[in-house]
């Protein structure tokens, strides 16, 4: 990977997980991670109780960064104190949901940063055993964490009775190859134990409870997993103020597309909007366009249209809860929020589609991603991702039939919730909510008659002559 | 097929990382052979298969299965251009385009699941392949020539880019 082009923080940033991203004369090596302050919070972590770790963590109000936004202290709260099974954790570092683009720089910046946060988690759930699940497309990466865990080992952060406290932990890196499924936890757990990635059905039985090796096991973000080592400086009493209730923390937010200046932030959760976000740190649109849309949380969230209305409930002046009227730019960035105006913060990939684009053929885009990812295993998805790409492909090349967007609607409406996994959801929710927005761009394209399904020849009274 | 010694040490360092279970050495298993033999081969399944006691057809769908592994070989360089969203509209498919048309390789749009191995180019340097997000969403388009990644790349970039690899 060429040197990353350094780019000074915007003023409004707050880096706690990035705060050594584009640093002039950072290096991934040890040295410098050290000579800043590394592995410090392991050293406090390892002098405290096990539960004590998992309780600061709790008391952070740490949501999940990969996309659902599950809380992480709940999740760590499914394992036993007293579990007799193996408890293995795996960092889900398989980053392909389109439009994030946050744990590469984590990666191949600051790895170090990584296993610090994962070494405290897997010391605070008494794991012995874990893994660095990370893309394919990351070779580079795979490698710097590969040296990292060398470097770490030799040090004795890692590695038999690590720092001298007794406790034993192996990680071990391990390269996915190019299925973007393989992100979903259980589908990951499927392909560690090296076989097709195909999600498992839950519930009952969460990979906390049966994971890898029918072993309770902790698949947490690269973000995640990097918070879990600030909570430990901080407290969690004192990382819940930042960002605001049930949202806190800081939250890496990337936007690409049609924006001046694309690129990433740390920001306090919910601390700015999506106008701010867009005008302020990214330079707004460019030259003579206007914004048209935005998908807010990675291409699986539901895209918000520049000139909608949404209802929020949000405190007054008197710190009564009302509900208030807003447009796009004065949406928070925040999980709840923007759950509320019926999308999802997501992964934190911001895309952004100013007047020039074409919207049939953005969800083609995407259809065509959804299609070529479906792992196969559910027929609704499998099938429906494949036609509704089929749809739009032929909309955009002018075969449009009346109908196509009504159609379109009932594929997407009869893979979501019928599937194994969210997958179902993350392909029929673009669809969904790009047909219902922008009705008028589909309908225009929708114009070719449909011909009968059964030619007239070849009806029973053409072909019996009427003596059926 | 002849594995040599360098490749075996890798090999069983590779099985060292799941003392649990074997199996899960598989996919580390295929790249290894991948990066060494250029594609996976029938006798490679049937290796790797014995090695990790499984039969053949374990690895077989893991090698239909997964995006990145092929059954014939690339061209001496493979390249991957990221088609999803954000870099198509900083002009991916105009890059494919340019990329194709400069080594000489036919451009159909997407090499949906090459697992046959995508189309070389006459000289035997250059293969080209569509490829899903590859995560480097604000600085598009992105491609990588082997393991070498490049960002915002200008149709203007290519034959400096390529130079570096014939």
């Amino acid at each position: 990977m060429p040197a990353p082009s350094t780019r000074t923080p915007h003023p409004r940033e707050r880096r706690i997980v990035f705060a050594n991203i584009d640093r002039d004369g950072y290096t991934p090596d040890l040295d410098c991670y050290l000579a800043n302050g590394g592995y410090e919070d392991l050293r406090k972590a390892v002098a405290m109780p096990r539960a004590d770790i998992v309780a600061e963590v709790k008391a952070s109000g740490l949501r999940g960064r990969g996309g659902a936004g599950f809380s992480c202290g709940t999740k760590w709260g499914f394992i036993k104190p007293d579990e007799t099974k193996p408890v293995y954790l795996i960092c889900n570092a398989d980053e392909s949901e389109p439009g994030t683009f946050k744990d590469r720089y984590i990666i191949h910046q600051d790895p170090h940063q990584l296993l610090e946060g994962m070494i405290i988690s897997c010391f605070a759930l008494n794991v012995h055993l874990a893994y660095i699940y990370i893309r394919g497309e990351f070779p580079e990466g795979a490698k710097l964490l590969e040296k990292a865990i060398t470097e770490a080992r030799a040090k004795n952060f890692l590695g038999p009775n690590l720092l001298g406290t007794g406790f034993d932990l192996e990680i071990y890196v391990h390269r996915g190859a190019g299925a973007y499924i393989c992100g979903e936890e259980t589908g990951l757990i499927e392909s560690l134990e090296g076989k097709r990635a195909y999600p498992r059905i839950k519930p009952p039985f969460f990979p906390a409870v049966l994971g890898l090796y029918q072993c309770p096991t902790i698949v947490n973000n690269v973000e995640t997993l990097c918070n879990i080592k600030h909570i430990v400086r901080m407290g969690g009493a004192e990382y819940a103020k930042i960002g605001k209730p049930n949202n806190t923390g800081t939250r890496l937010l990337c936007v690409s597309g049609d924006v001046q200046k694309p690129g990433y932030f740390e920001v306090e959760v919910g601390s700015i909007t999506m106008g701010e976000l867009l005008n302020d740190f990214c330079g707004g649109m460019k030259p003579g366009r206007t914004l048209k849309a935005v998908i807010p949380g990675g291409s699986s969230a539901k895209v918000l249209r520049a000139d909608e209305r949404y209802k929020i409930k949000a405190k007054d002046g008197d710190g009564a809860m009302v509900e208030k009227e807003i447009g796009i730019m004065d949406i928070p960035m925040d999980f709840d929020t923007m759950a509320a105006c019926g999308s999802m913060a997501g992964s934190g990939g911001v895309i952004v589609m100013d007047d020039s684009r074409d919207m049939l053929w953005v969800l083609n885009n995407l259809n065509e991603f959804y299609a070529h990812e479906s792992c196969g295993q559910c027929t609704p998805c499998r099938e429906g991702a494949l036609w509704m790409r089929k749809i739009t492909d032929r909309m955009l090349s002018g075969g449009g039939a009346e109908g196509d967007p009504e159609v379109l609607e009932s594929v997407a409406d009869n893979i979501a919730g019928k599937t194994i996994c969210a997958f179902g959801e993350a392909c029929a929710w673009p669809t969904q909510s790009f047909v219902a927005k922008f009705r008028e761009e589909f309908a225009v394209r929708a114009t070719k008659p449909v011909p009968q399904a059964t030619p007239p020849e070849y009806l029973s009274e053409a072909l019996t002559g009427g003596h059926a | 097929m002849q594995i040599p010694p360098t490749l075996l040490t890798k090999i069983d360092e590779a099985i060292s990382h799941y003392p649990v279970s074997k199996r899960s050495a598989s996919l580390p298993l295929l790249h290894l052979f991948q990066e060494h033999f250029g594609f996976i081969s029938d006798e490679a399944i049937v290796w790797i298969a014995q090695k990790l006691e499984l039969e053949p057809i374990n690895i077989l769908e893991l090698v239909t299965f997964y995006p990145m592994f092929r059954r014939a070989a690339a061209g001496k360089h493979h390249i991957r251009i990221c088609r999803t969203l954000s870099c198509a509209m900083a002009g991916a498919y105009e890059l494919k385009a340019k990329i194709c048309q400069t080594t000489g390789l036919p451009c159909d749009n997407h090499a949906n699941g090459n697992h046959g191995g995508p189309a070389v180019s006459p000289d035997g340097k250059f293969s080209v392949e569509f490829v899903e997000c590859l995560a480097s969403c604000g600085s598009g388009p992105v491609c990588m020539v082997d393991d070498d990644f490049y960002e915002e790349v200008a149709l203007d970039d290519v034959p400096k880019i390529l130079s570096k690899y014939r």
